[in-house]
């Protein structure tokens, strides 16, 4: 099927199902610790061995020497697999960096062994013993030398209207420069996967992935075997943001092993490992600069990025794409300079260029509202618009940011705010408020499902993920809203690469992309039943279908035998002249403490358009952990780099900090009630990135109005403040 | 060795605090060859037996495994999980002699005798504990991940505010200590939930905590 145009009235809208608030459908498996995630699934292959990687102690050079002779004669040792055992593998299509194979080294713990042995105990102790000879090189490492070398070089990547005129001419002008650190996702379940490729012909591989196509296409281009052979399965994903997109050195590591012991490997990439030896998001630096008049419109907009890359590339983290939308105003430059360093390959992570473009535009929009004397909150209303400002012909399919601000607004009580900086204080501490918007694309992705109808129950089979966004659900309310049946009649299978190919979870674009897959299927298979009643008007409703003033229980219709359907959507070119997106408004209540600057958030709201929310339960959950990644985005989470050396030190979950529980304040989450018809017949767009994006920066607006202190360099640790606080408290 | 491999002394001593003659009844690990000694050989093997969730096992394995491979290898429990293998995360939270444990950082030949819970013995997929149950009913997850740990711990900590252990947020220690939000935020933040669902973790246990009150 494809979505050729923009949805008209449709069943979605008299849903009885969809958009009903509905408790997850996989809870009673997670809450018992019976999910089966990729380390865990003992009962689908015997005779499972353990891998253990080693991983390389140097930024960049070559292997030398490898003395593997202890490891080999270790107890218990099945195999060992040196990076100088084989020649290099394949880069796939979806890497950078080479995951395995020859004697250059090009990152920090890149891996370059894996040992197989009975136990894990056993394969760590042996990897232990593998005498490695390094011959290092220099390596560039160092992103803020990169930026000041380039900044003001190359071409603009988007440019209209005379930026250096308006500039020249502006009542009002603004030019700061703000850094986002290296970030990690730190999901909580780590790569892992069982491999079986013990005859050295077909390859088995369960795993957690956010995709399965794209990993199975990976493992084919990566062993240069052929797509056929390769099975992915994926049913339970311990968490991803963007790590597990794309094939990474545990599914490598354990085939290799497979292959060598001619058994079963299962891996899991230690803790430590998973920082320098797989992907997180690139530090940025950002210049960004704002004309104004005294009315408060935006006359020029110019916004400069710097990230950093693997050669290759693979980086995603371009902060200025956004800048190309997000507010009128007439002139406008755009740039953004992807450095080649030799640091581990930075890659997608959750809303990869809004996240840290907005925790800098955000501010930068603060402190010209500040500048303008106005409120923050009118002056990006003042500066909405309905079409691309670049591309003025372009319309938003839907956009309703104004309505996210005014009802924010309104709700948190922004108009009892602290207003002067400084100005209020709770005892020991100075309160503050700040806002910011967000704006985040809302994409599609080709996506199919097969539905199978027996005696009345039906089942969806796609290779669709759920990481914990809610996939199952909305996917089983879906199949339930199409075949007029309750949702206990559905079951939903996902990840397995047997299934359908489906969008797969990334970029936002799951939810939409998913649940109009499983729509294309569902209209198949309804079109199937009609076929058989000889009839092309039909209804379902109530575990029926309703030809003329017959209704027909579905479980009698398929009684005998299995009905059976497959479709996969297709997204229409006419997405291409339109923009659709998804916006919020957040405002943040901030305590710092006026002895040490500690920064405590004390509430958070939320206010998402986003069309129409599939489970406002889940929708919630999604945005509410997207605030809590932001809240350590902007206050504790930050990679630091050992330029000198070349890798980030903060490599475990106690040196990298990411928030816990005693962070996180009172959370409030309204959607409003929006439809956008030009993204899929469900006309809704996803959320689970959009809830990361702007959060940062009204924390650190807030912070800023609590003290007056403006921090311009995440992570906003009380080191930056510390000797700005007043004097007395 | 591998730094994994040793024995945490937070876990020791907490292990020492309630069950002191456990480590009494504890089998000797036996005499350490020279190559073992030096960490070469691959460990020798002792025979452990552990009741888990009622059931006893009795377990031949290596001295170097933890607790939580344990259960995870050995019994093949898929509840305890391995988030960080270091004790920072808290995916891996058991119950040991009735108090809660980062299993990770603590060897399985530790625990000779003792009695340990997992989220398999709180409750089953078909037979919910309450907590289980209002953690699905407010959301309290999404990857699902650290969900067991953190159930584990949830219960764990109203046990504790019950039975007057104080907290750093706990302002009076002489008074009872009452469930409070800033109570049950403190004492869960060793259990970390990447996907964020703290807010709906926190109304999960308040609604259990209000339930038995």
């Amino acid at each position: 099927m494809k979505f050729e145009e923009p949805t008209s009235d449709n069943l979605f809208d008299r849903a009885m199902v969809i958009g009903k608030a509905t408790p997850r459908i996989d809870g009673p498996l997670k809450v018992s610790g019976q999910a089966p995630y990729a380390y865990e699934r003992h009962d689908v292959v015997e005779d499972q061995l353990v891998g253990y990687p080693l991983g390389a102690t140097i930024g960049r050079g070559r292997i030398t020497a490898m003395d593997t002779e202890a490891a080999r004669n270790a107890p218990g040792v099945a195999a060992v697999v040196t990076t100088l055992d084989i020649d290099p593998l394949e880069i796939s299509s979806f890497n950078n960096a080479r995951l395995f194979g020859g004697n250059e080294v090009r990152h920090y713990h890149q891996a370059i062994a894996v040992v197989v042995a009975e136990t894990l105990e056993q394969a760590r102790h042996a990897a232990e013993m593998i005498d490695v000879t390094y011959e290092e090189e220099e390596g560039n490492f160092d992103l803020e030398k990169a930026w000041q070398n380039g900044l003001g070089t190359d071409e603009a990547d988007a440019e209209t209207g005379n930026v250096d005129e308006a500039f020249a001419s502006a009542e009002v002008t603004l030019d700061e420069t703000y850094r986002t650190p290296d970030q990690s996702h730190a999901m909580m379940e780590p790569h892992s996967s069982i491999a079986d490729w013990s005859d050295g012909e077909n390859m088995t591989v369960w795993t957690s992935s956010q995709m399965i196509a794209w990993a199975r296409k990976s493992l084919a281009e990566t062993f240069d075997i052929d797509e056929d052979r390769i099975r992915v399965e994926s049913p339970f994903v311990g968490g991803g943001f963007g790590a597990k997109l794309f094939l990474r050195s545990d599914a490598v590591l354990a085939a290799l092993g497979s292959r060598a012991a001619q058994r079963p490997v299962k891996l899991t990439l230690p803790r430590p490992f998973i920082f320098n030896n797989a992907t997180h998001r690139s530090a940025t630096i950002q210049r960004i600069r704002l004309a104004a008049g005294q009315d408060g419109r935006l006359t020029a907009i110019e916004h400069e990025a710097a990230a950093h890359e693997f050669e290759g590339g693979g980086n995603e983290e371009n902060p200025t794409n956004l800048t190309k939308l997000f507010y009128a105003g007439a002139n406008r430059r755009v740039k953004h300079h992807d450095v080649v360093l030799d640091l581990p390959e930075s890659s997608s992570m959750r809303a990869p260029g809004e996240a840290s473009g907005l925790m800098a535009f955000e501010i930068a929009m603060d402190e010209m509202a500040e500048k303008l004397g106005m409120d923050p909150v009118e002056f990006r209303i003042l500066n909405d618009t309905q079409v691309d400002p670049m591309n003025p012909d372009v319309p938003f399919s839907d956009r309703n940011f104004v309505d996210c601000l005014k009802v924010g607004a309104e709700r948190f009580g922004w108009s009892d705010r602290n207003r002067k900086p400084g100005d209020t204080r709770d005892g020991l501490w100075m309160v503050g408020h700040g806002m910011a918007g967000a704006y985040r694309g809302a994409p599609t992705l080709t996506s199919g499902a097969r539905v199978r109808l027996e005696r009345g129950h039906l089942t969806v089979e796609t290779d669709m993920t759920d990481i914990g966004t809610g996939s199952y659900t909305i996917l089983a309310q879906t199949g339930a809203e199409m075949l007029g049946l309750p949702l206990e009649q559905v079951t939903v299978k996902l990840g397995d690469s047997r299934f359908p190919a489906s969008s797969g979870s990334g970029g936002q674009f799951g939810a939409a992309s998913s649940t109009a897959g499983v729509y294309a299927a569902c209209v198949a298979l309804r079109e199937e039943i009609a076929r058989r009643l000889e009839t092309d008007d039909v209804r379902f409703e109530d575990g029926n279908v309703i030809a003329g003033n017959k209704a027909i229980p579905l479980e009698e219709i398929s009684a005998d035998a299995e009905i059976t359907a497959e479709d996969t959507m297709e997204f229409g070119d006419f997405q291409d002249d339109l923009e659709i997106g998804t916006f919020a408004a957040h405002f943040v209540e901030v305590g710092v403490h006026a002895a040490t600057a500690e920064v405590r958030v004390r509430r958070m709201l939320a206010v998402c358009d986003a069309g129409r929310i599939l489970n406002p339960v889940t929708a919630r959950s999604q945005v509410i952990g997207g605030m809590t990644m932001a809240l350590g985005a902007a206050l504790s989470e930050q990679l630091a780099v050992d330029k000198p050396r070349g890798y980030f030190v903060n490599h475990d979950l106690a040196g990298y900090e990411v928030a816990v529980h005693a962070d996180v304040p009172d959370q409030e989450v309204i959607f409003l009630d929006t439809l956008d018809p030009a993204i899929s017949p469900l006309k809704a767009k996803g959320v689970g990135e959009l809830g990361i994006c702007g959060v940062a920066a009204a924390i650190a607006n807030a912070t800023y109005n609590a003290t007056g202190i403006r921090v311009r360099d995440y992570p906003i640790t009380l080191d930056k403040m510390l000797d700005r606080l007043p004097e007395t408290f | 060795m591998p730094p994994a491999t040793a024995p945490d002394m937070r876990s020791q001593m907490r292990q020492n605090d309630h069950s002191s003659d456990a480590s009494a009844r504890r089998k000797s690990p036996g005499q350490q060859s020279p190559a073992q000694a030096e960490g070469i050989a691959s460990g020798e093997m002792t025979t452990v037996s552990l009741k888990v969730n009622g059931t006893e096992h009795t377990v031949t394995l290596d001295n170097r495994t933890t607790l939580l491979d344990a259960l995870r290898e050995k019994l093949q429990l898929t509840g305890p999980k391995k988030g960080c293998d270091h004790g920072q995360c808290g995916a891996c939270t058991v119950s040991v002699n009735g108090k809660r444990i980062n299993s990770c950082l603590s060897l399985a030949v530790m625990h000779e005798d003792d009695e340990v819970t997992t989220i398999e013995g709180i409750g089953t997929a078909d037979d919910l504990d309450p907590m289980q149950q209002a953690f699905i009913d407010h959301d309290g997850f999404q990857c699902g991940y650290c969900t067991p740990g953190q159930i584990c711990s949830a219960k764990a900590v109203l046990e504790e505010i019950r039975a007057g252990s104080p907290s750093h947020v706990t302002e009076d220690l002489t008074a009872r200590i009452e469930v409070t939000e800033a109570e049950i935020r403190e004492r869960m933040s060793g259990n970390i939930c990447r996907c964020g669902a703290y807010a709906n973790i926190l109304a999960a246990i308040t609604e259990v905590a209000e339930e038995r009150a």
